[in-house]
């Protein structure tokens, strides 16, 4: 397990001097492996091969950077690139002040539409809106209970009047008009791209409201089939935008490339939850790395970096490095990292980390114990272990509630990591290779 | 796990590196234009790949294409591979080598058992992840199953989605099936226990379950499937006769994840393939059924109670390899 982690983290870090600029033999070599993990993450073939061919382009004849491998300079190309194609720097989700604006809701059966629709009600309402919505699918069995329920959940009213989704649109129009609701959201039936009269349904719809915007939710498990659904929605309603619906879980997500490489339109949302509530903007960057399966390295940088102090953290950097990390210093950065959240999420976020997550489970009652241990050393023992007789041991363990061979385990892992940590940091200060770049810094 | 301080320690101490470097080291965004792209459409390939049944001798690039043509229909690159190797062998210049592939591909499935239940009350139980299809099979299977002169009951488990149990009443009555269903937030074990009593109170011959979709890396969500499955076995006297995985057909590689998981969870013994009416082939079952040994059973073809039929290893096998 110790081996698998040394050898799981230090591939993230490990450093070999490369110099000069990247030729195309290291490139393709490396664009290799990138294509099989996009294939493997479900991105489209075609969108997999155009959307490395500019990569290829870009990076033939740019400078490796220092201390980072030709591949992870490829890498860390990829992920820009990755960035840029799924939306750019964050792309905010923008409503005109109409009288009401509108959104259309459109895609397949099942991809998460309804749900959707309640969250960007909530979502809305919650930013100062006030929205409505509209149950326009009368195709699947219970969809408007599911819309009416959903909105007295979160207290949107919800208007089913009309025999087809054209007459309640409109009907939802007249009364978001009358009642002052300055959001309309339109929920549609799931339908099969391929459907001829669906799809010109949708197209009625649409007609109908002049929405101005028109997302389509897309399961982020959906394989290959992306392209096909998003550029026959596209033709024939005009999208504006997606919501990635699902994303709470494990599919690494290759269609959210798929749809927009192929539609030009940016991914505005994350559905990340069943609960209306479970509505997030969409993060490029962080999808950018969980395509590539490099976990949710971004968010926990972002966390970390809001909530941990910059100068301790460099500090403590720096000791780990050269191997002057103490008890004391553990304790203080374990009570800083306790800020970032339950250490079991924390550790689904690091690459490779899901699989992980799923298999060990963090006790924090041990992490806990581990803490009461080093509160109960003095300064002098938390700074120089080698110290701690027999008999300071086993005051310890008085202490901290705990048996001496507690106290015996955690000198003894501790020590463990220490090495590990330095092998980790290399001895000095290294650039992170290979990872798509950080927001907001 | 014993009362030391372990292994979440090392763990912990992994996680901090990382983060306090991470803190240390973050960058800066650097601002790149995007450079004029193309739409580009690789409508060669399927041409290119239609020409390969003509050709007298196939290139290393050939087969390669016709692996690329089975991981565009989500077969996955080791399924894909395998595929294509199997057939490479048996290869003889002048053969139209998709009629080998999809040889190949129904081979995969020959001789799987399709579905089947007992004498007596026969108990199904639908699982999957959320949105794959779940209650309009069940409306489709209590029809057909209706169809065969058995007299069916269905029962909705799912007490956390918004109006599951009206969604599951309408198909039941489209069916003609007797419903046992529970108000929103009850227990889903309790509810699948009393569907049990009153499938045999009521005398009826088939009672198919249905469950809330849930994704499968959530663990206290499978924990709670395999406690319904427990308790229908419980009250049956017996494990359920089919546990039907509904997998959609437009699912990427994700689905074999999904697929390990409800296996391991609740024992499922047979996959049914929805919205093969669209573009997507369901290539996906390759991979499921190679590396887990889990066989299709039925393939769902639209939103009305007739679009369910049995598996058929050589049509899906044609319609995969043409994609």
């Amino acid at each position: 397990m110790f081996e698998q982690l040394t050898e799981r983290f230090g591939a993230v870090f490990k450093k070999l001097r490369s110099r000069g600029k990247l030729h195309p033999k290291q490139v393709d070599s490396a664009l290799e492996d990138i294509r099989a993990a996009l294939l493997e993450a479900d991105v489209a073939v075609e969108v997999a091969d155009s959307f490395l061919d500019r990569v290829r382009a870009r990076s033939i004849g740019e400078e490796v950077m220092r201390s980072v491998t030709p591949g992870q300079q490829v890498v860390k190309i990829v992920g820009e690139e990755l960035t840029e194609t799924l939306g750019g720097s964050h792309k905010a989700f923008v409503l005109p002040t109409a009288d009401p604006a509108v959104v259309m809701m459109a895609g397949l059966q099942g991809s998460g539409k309804t749900t959707a629709c309640a969250k960007l009600a909530l979502h809305l309402r919650e930013k100062g809106r006030r929205p409505i919505l509209a149950a326009a699918d009368l195709q699947r069995p219970a969809a408007v209970q599911q819309l009416m329920t959903l909105g007295e959940e979160i207290d949107v009213p919800v208007v089913s009047e009309g025999r087809d989704a054209v007459k309640v649109a409109k009907a939802a129009l007249k009364r978001a008009s009358k009642e002052g609701r300055d959001v309309l959201i339109v929920d549609t039936a799931g339908r099969l791209h391929v459907d001829p009269e669906m799809m010109r349904e949708a197209g009625r719809v649409r007609a109908a409201i002049k929405p101005h915007h028109v997302l389509m939710a897309v399961d982020a498990t959906v394989g290959q089939d992306a392209v096909r659904q998003a550029r026959a929605f596209m033709d024939e309603v005009d999208l504006t935008g997606f919501v990635i619906t699902k994303l709470d879980g494990d599919a690494r997500g290759g269609a959210a490339l798929s749809v927009t490489e192929v539609t030009g339109r940016p991914v505005y949302f994350a559905g990340v939850g069943e609960r209306p509530a479970d509505l997030e903007p969409f993060h490029p960057d962080r999808m950018a790395s969980r395509i590539l399966g490099m976990g949710d390295v971004l968010t926990l940088v972002e966390k970390a970096e809001k909530t941990m102090d910059e100068e301790k953290a460099r500090e403590a950097a720096e000791k780990m490095a050269k191997d002057r990390f103490t008890l004391e210093d553990f304790l203080a950065q374990l009570r800083e990292v306790k800020k970032l959240g339950p250490l079991q999420d924390l550790l689904g976020m690091l690459p490779g980390g899901a699989q992980l997550a799923g298999n060990v489970q963090v006790d924090e009652r041990q992490v806990g114990r581990a803490e009461a241990i080093i509160s109960s050393m003095t300064l002098e023992e938390r700074r120089n272990p080698a110290i701690i007789s027999g008999s300071r041991r086993a005051r310890i363990a008085g202490g901290s509630g705990t048996s001496v061979s507690d106290v015996n385990a955690l000198l003894k892992q501790f020590d463990e990591a220490r090495k590990m940590m330095k092998r980790l940091t290399g001895g000095r200060l290294p650039k992170l290779p290979g990872m798509p770049r950080i927001p907001g810094t | 796990m014993p009362s030391g301080v372990g292994l979440e320690l090392i763990l912990v101490f992994a996680l901090l590196a990382l983060l306090v470097i991470a803190v240390v080291i973050g960058r800066r965004i650097r601002e790149k234009p995007l450079p004029p792209e193309p739409r580009r459409r690789r409508e060669g390939f399927a041409e290119r790949v239609r020409k390969l049944a003509g050709k007298g001798r196939l290139t290393e690039e050939d087969w390669r294409s016709l692996q690329e043509g089975l991981v565009r229909v989500d077969a996955g690159a080791k399924a894909a591979g395998e595929v294509v190797t199997r057939a490479r062998e048996r290869y003889e210049p002048g053969q139209d080598p998709r009629v080998l592939l999809a040889e190949e591909v129904a081979g995969i499935f020959e001789g799987d058992p399709g579905f089947s239940l007992p004498e007596g009350l026969g108990i199904v139980l639908i699982v999957g992840v959320n949105g794959t299809g779940k209650t309009t099979t069940i409306g489709k299977l209590a029809h057909r199953l209706a169809g065969q002169g058995r007299s069916v009951a269905v029962a909705n488990s799912d007490t956390f989605r918004a109006a599951a149990g009206e969604q599951v009443a309408e198909w039941a009555r489209r069916a003609g099936a007797d419903l046992v269903a529970q108000e929103r937030g009850a227990d889903p074990g309790a509810v699948a226990f009393d569907a049990v009593e009153a499938a045999r109170a009521r005398g009826r011959d088939v009672l198919i379950v249905d469950t809330a979709g849930r994704l499968h890396s959530k663990q206290p969500l499978m924990d709670e499937l395999a406690k319904v499955k427990r308790v229908v076995e419980k009250a049956a006297g017996g494990p359920p006769d089919e546990v039907l995985l509904v997998v959609d057909a437009t699912t990427g590689q994700n689905g074999l994840a999904q697929a390990r998981a409800f296996a391991e969870a609740v024992g499922v013994t047979g996959v049914v393939l929805t919205k093969m009416d669209g573009t997507a082939r369901g290539g996906i079952v390759l991979s499921v059924r190679e590396d887990l040994g889990l066989p299709v059973k039925f393939v769902a073809t639209g939103e009305k109670l007739e679009d369910l039929r049995p598996f058929d290893p050589r049509s899906f096998a044609d319609a995969l390899v043409r994609g």
